[in-house]
C-alpha cells in the first residue's frame, strides 16, 4: 500500500489538497484535457526541451508535465528545511576535510578506501582553499516519502544539479493557466530563484575579483542535453552564456572574448563536468573547457561553482555513510533519514543482496539518470540473473537498497485522476551569507501506472510543486 | 557581449532575411510560369541563379523543371540556402544566442522553425504553394517585427541588423546581376513585350511594384527600374537604402563602442560608391562589373565585421 499525498489513507483529501481537490471536483473534465494539451504548446513554443542522449543528436523532446500540482503544508515545509540546511552544511564541511585534513579518516568514521579508492576523489584539489570556504554554491537535494511524516533522503546532488529551469517554468506555466487556483491558495513564491542564484554566486566572488562581481554561465553547447536549463539560467541572471573557446587565460584570469576584447570572469557558474573542465589538468582530449582554468582557480583568480571535486559527496558509496558525517561535523542527530544502504563491497552485504536481489533496488555507485540499475520487484527473472552476473564481477560498483513504498500523488489522465510515484528534489543555494532554500522544488513523477523510476531519460514527467503558507 | 553572440546574431538574421527572399524569389518564378505561356523551364533557370544556388542543383539534378527547381530552393538538405535549412540555421543559432533574445524574438523564431519544418515536411503542392509561401513570409516579419518592437536598441540589435542589411543587400545585388542585360539601355530599344516581363519579374522578386510605380509612374524604363533597385533611398531593398543601414548601424557600434575599426572604412567606402546619383554613370562603367564589384566588397565588409568584433577567435 502507498501513501498518497493528496487522499492520505481515507476518503478526503488531506488538508493542504482541500482547495484543490474542490477545484478539480467543480472542474470540466474536457476543459482540463484542453489545459493539459495548451500547457504542452507552451512548453514547445518557449523551447523547454532536452536532448536524449543516445538518440539522434537533433532530436528535442519535452519533459511532460501534468497539471496537477504537488502540495506541501508550510509546517511539513519547515521541518524538512531544517534537515536539508544540516545535511548541506556537513556536506561542504565533508569536502573542505577531505581535500585538507581528512579529519573524519583519522577518527575512523570514514575507511580511507572510500577516498582513496574513490574516481570521484580529485586529488588535485587537497590543500586548495576555495573562495569563501563554498564548495557546493548550488545542491539538489532528492527526497521521497513514504508516509505522513516520513521522508528519506535518496541522493545528494553535489556535483551539477538540474532541473532548477523547469521548477521555474512548471509554476509560470501554472500562473498562465489556472491564475484562480493561485488566488484560492497562498503558494510561496520560487521566481526569487535566479536572483538569489546571482547574488549568491556574486558573494562567492575570488580574491583577485575588482569591483562589481562578473558571473557567467559555461555550458557544453546546444547539444547537450541540460542546454535549454543553462541558457535560462544565464538568461533570468542576466549574465553570459559561454563555451569553452569563448574563454582564454590572459594575466592569471580567465577571461571571455566579447565583441570588445577580452573581459575576466570571477564567477563561473559551470556545467560542464570535472573531468571536461581544464585538458592540461584534467582530460587532455576534452573540446569543452578551458587549458589551465584550474590554475588559475588554485590561485585565486576565479570562482568555479561547483568546486570541482565534489562528487566525492555525492557518490553513492559515500552517501551510505551521510549519518556519520552528518553526526560527525555538526554535533547533532541528523534531521533527514537516509535510506538503508547495503554496500556490495562488502562480503556479508553482498551475500545479503545476493540472495534478495528480486526486492531490492541495486544502483551503480557513480551512476546517474536512472541509467544501470535493477528494481528487483518490477524485473523479470532474466533481469534478475544478467544483473547478478555483473553485480558478482563487479561487486564494489554497487549499493542496494530496499524498494521503498515511494509516496503517489494524482495526475491527470484521459481516464481522469490516477495515482503515480514522486519524488522531490529541493534546490539549494550555498554562499558565505548562508544557505538559502527554494520553497517547493522539482516534483518528478513516474507516468506509467506503478512505476517507480521518475528520471525523465526514462518516461518521467514533472509537476509544480507548492509550499503553501500556513 | 561574446564575439560568438555577436556572430550568432548575426547569422540568425542573415538567414532569416535569405529565407524570406528564397520565397519570394520562388512566388516570383511561380507566377511568371502560370503568366506565360510555353515553356518556362528557362525561366526557373534564371531564379535559381539569383537565388545563388544553382551550382548545387546542377550536381544534384539532370535538368532544371520547375518542380524540382521549388523543391531544392524550399526544402533540400543539401542546399544551404533553401528555406528549410536558413528556417534551421536561424533557429539553432538563436539557441546559441538565446539569452541576448528577448523571449518574444526567440519565441517567434522558435514558432517559425515549428510551423515551417511542419510545412515542409513533404513536398509541397501546387495547389498548397501560395499558402505555404504566405507563412513563411508572415513567420519571418514576425520575428522581424517582435525583434523590431521588443529589443533594447543596442549592440545585439545593431549586429542582428547588420546580418539582415547585408543579406539583403547581396540579395539584391545577384538579382539585378543575374538579369543585368536586360537592364541595359540597348535592351530598352528592343522594347518588346519580353522585357517587359523581364523588368516587372524583378521588381517583382524584390517586392518592389508597388512602390516603383509609386515613385515613377506606370511606365516601365529599364533605366527608372535600375535607378529605384540601386540607388534610391526610399525603396528598402535597394543597394543605396541597405548600405546606408549598415554604415548607420556599424556608426551607433562606434559610438556605443567609443571606437572605430577598418570595417567602418569599408562601409564608408560601399556608401560612396552608391551615393553617386546619376545611374548612367553606372551605366557607361558598365553595370556587370559594378554589380561584381559591389558583391565583392559586401563580402569584403562582411569578413572584416567578423575579424573587428571578434566573432570567431
Amino acid at each position: 500500500m502507498y501513501f498518497d499525498e493528496m487522499m492520505g489513507e481515507g476518503d478526503a483529501p488531506r488538508g493542504p489538497y482541500q482547495d484543490l481537490a474542490n477545484w478539480i471536483e467543480a472542474a470540466d473534465a474536457a476543459d482540463l484535457r484542453v489545459k493539459q494539451r495548451e500547457a504542452e504548446e507552451l512548453f514547445r513554443l518557449t523551447g523547454i526541451t532536452f536532448n536524449v542522449y543516445g538518440r539522434d543528436e537533433a532530436e528535442e523532446r519535452l519533459i511532460p508535465f501534468d497539471i496537477l500540482p504537488r502540495i506541501i503544508s508550510g509546517n511539513e515545509w519547515r521541518k524538512l528545511t531544517r534537515g536539508i540546511e544540516q545535511r548541506v552544511r556537513a556536506i561542504n564541511m565533508f569536502l573542505h576535510d577531505i581535500y585538507h585534513r581528512q579529519e573524519i579518516i583519522k577518527a575512523g568514521r570514514l575507511p580511507a578506501e572510500m577516498i582513496t579508492q574513490n574516481e570521484a576523489f580529485l586529488p588535485q584539489m587537497c590543500g586548495v582553499n576555495v573562495p569563501g570556504g563554498v564548495y557546493t554554491h548550488i545542491v539538489g537535494i532528492d527526497l521521497v516519502r513514504t508516509g505522513p511524516d516520513q521522508f528519506y533522503v535518496l541522493e545528494d546532488n553535489a556535483r551539477t544539479p538540474s532541473g532548477v529551469s523547469y521548477m521555474l517554468e512548471n509554476r509560470e506555466t501554472m500562473l498562465h493557466m489556472f491564475p484562480e487556483l493561485f488566488s484560492q491558495n497562498r503558494v510561496q513564491p520560487v521566481e526569487t530563484y535566479p536572483t538569489d542564484l546571482r547574488r549568491s554566486l556574486g558573494a562567492c566572488a575570488p580574491s583577485k575579483a575588482q569591483g562589481a562581481p562578473t558571473v557567467a554561465v559555461l555550458t557544453p553547447g546546444i547539444y547537450n542535453s541540460a542546454y535549454f536549463e543553462h541558457a535560462f539560467l544565464a538568461d533570468q541572471m542576466g549574465v553570459e552564456l559561454v563555451e569553452g573557446h569563448d574563454l582564454r587565460i590572459i594575466d592569471g584570469r580567465v577571461a571571455m572574448r566579447t565583441t570588445q576584447g577580452y573581459q575576466p570572469i570571477d564567477v563561473l557558474y559551470r556545467r560542464v563536468d570535472d573531468e571536461y573542465l581544464d585538458p592540461l589538468n584534467f582530460n587532455p582530449d576534452s573540446q569543452l573547457g578551458v587549458p589551465g582554468i584550474f590554475d588559475v582557480y588554485r590561485s585565486g583568480g576565479i570562482t568555479i561553482a561547483n568546486a570541482p571535486g565534489t562528487g566525492i559527496a555525492d557518490d553513492k558509496a559515500i552517501y551510505s555513510y551521510m549519518p556519520e558525517i552528518v553526526e560527525f561535523y555538526t554535533g547533532e542527530r541528523p534531521l533527514l533519514e537516509n535510506v538503508p544502504t547495503w554496500r556490495c563491497s562488502d562480503p556479508d552485504s553482498l551475500a545479503h543482496v545476493l540472495d534478495n536481489l528480486a526486492d531490492l533496488v541495486v544502483k551503480e555507485v557513480h551512476g546517474s539518470g536512472g541509467y544501470g540499475m535493477l528494481i528487483g520487484p518490477t524485473s523479470s527473472k532474466k533481469e534478475i540473473a544478467t544483473f547478478r552476473k555483473k553485480l558478482e564481477a563487479r561487486p564494489n560498483n554497487y549499493i542496494a537498497q530496499p524498494t521503498l513504498s515511494l509516496s503517489t500523488v494524482p495526475i491527470f489522465t484521459k481516464k481522469g485522476l490516477a495515482p503515480r510515484h514522486v519524488d522531490l528534489r529541493p534546490f539549494c543555494l550555498v554562499s558565505p551569507e548562508g544557505i538559502k532554500i527554494t520553497p517547493g522544488g522539482l516534483t518528478r513523477v513516474a507516468l506509467k501506472k506503478g512505476s517507480l523510476v521518475v528520471n525523465s531519460s526514462q518516461g518521467g514527467g514533472t509537476k509544480d510543486t507548492w509550499v503553501l503558507e500556513d | 557581449m561574446l564575439g560568438r553572440t555577436a556572430n550568432g546574431l548575426f547569422w540568425m538574421y542573415r538567414s532569416l532575411e535569405r529565407a524570406e527572399n528564397t520565397s519570394r524569389l520562388i512566388e516570383t518564378g511561380q507566377r511568371l510560369a502560370l503568366t506565360r505561356m510555353g515553356s518556362s523551364d528557362d525561366e526557373w533557370r534564371s531564379v535559381l541563379q539569383s537565388a545563388g544556388v544553382c551550382e548545387g542543383y546542377d550536381a544534384a539534378h539532370d535538368a532544371v523543371t520547375k518542380e524540382d527547381a521549388i523543391d531544392w530552393m524550399l526544402r533540400a538538405p543539401a542546399n544551404a540556402s533553401s528555406v528549410k535549412t536558413s528556417f534551421e540555421a536561424a533557429r539553432a543559432n538563436a539557441r546559441t544566442v538565446r539569452t541576448a533574445l528577448t523571449e518574444d524574438a526567440w519565441e517567434a523564431v522558435n514558432g517559425a522553425y515549428m510551423e515551417i519544418t511542419g510545412l515542409l515536411k513533404r513536398k509541397v503542392t501546387e495547389r498548397d504553394l501560395p499558402k505555404v509561401l504566405g507563412v513563411i513570409r508572415r513567420r519571418a516579419a514576425l520575428v522581424r517585427g517582435m525583434t523590431h518592437g521588443t529589443m533594447l536598441r543596442d549592440d545585439i540589435y545593431d549586429f542582428a541588423r547588420l546580418g539582415t542589411f547585408l543579406e539583403r543587400a547581396d540579395n539584391t545585388a545577384r538579382i539585378l546581376d543575374v538579369k543585368y542585360y536586360v537592364l541595359l539601355p540597348s535592351a530598352y530599344s528592343v522594347g518588346s513585350s519580353i522585357d517587359n516581363v523581364q523588368w516587372e519579374t524583378i521588381l517583382q522578386s524584390l517586392s518592389a511594384r508597388g512602390g516603383y510605380r509609386a515613385a515613377y509612374g506606370n511606365s516601365v524604363s529599364p533605366r527608372d527600374v535600375a535607378h529605384f533597385l540601386m540607388l534610391d533611398r526610399r525603396m528598402p531593398r535597394s543597394l543605396a537604402f541597405c548600405v546606408s543601414k549598415l554604415r548607420d548601424n556599424l556608426e551607433y557600434l562606434a559610438d556605443d563602442y567609443g571606437s572605430r575599426r577598418p570595417s567602418h572604412d569599408l562601409a564608408e567606402e560601399l556608401h560612396r560608391s552608391c551615393a553617386v546619383q546619376d545611374i548612367d554613370v553606372i551605366f557607361n562603367d558598365g553595370l556587370h562589373e559594378y554589380l561584381r564589384g559591389f558583391i565583392g566588397k559586401l563580402g569584403g565588409l562582411g569578413r572584416q565585421i567578423e575579424m573587428d568584433y571578434r566573432f570567431i577567435e
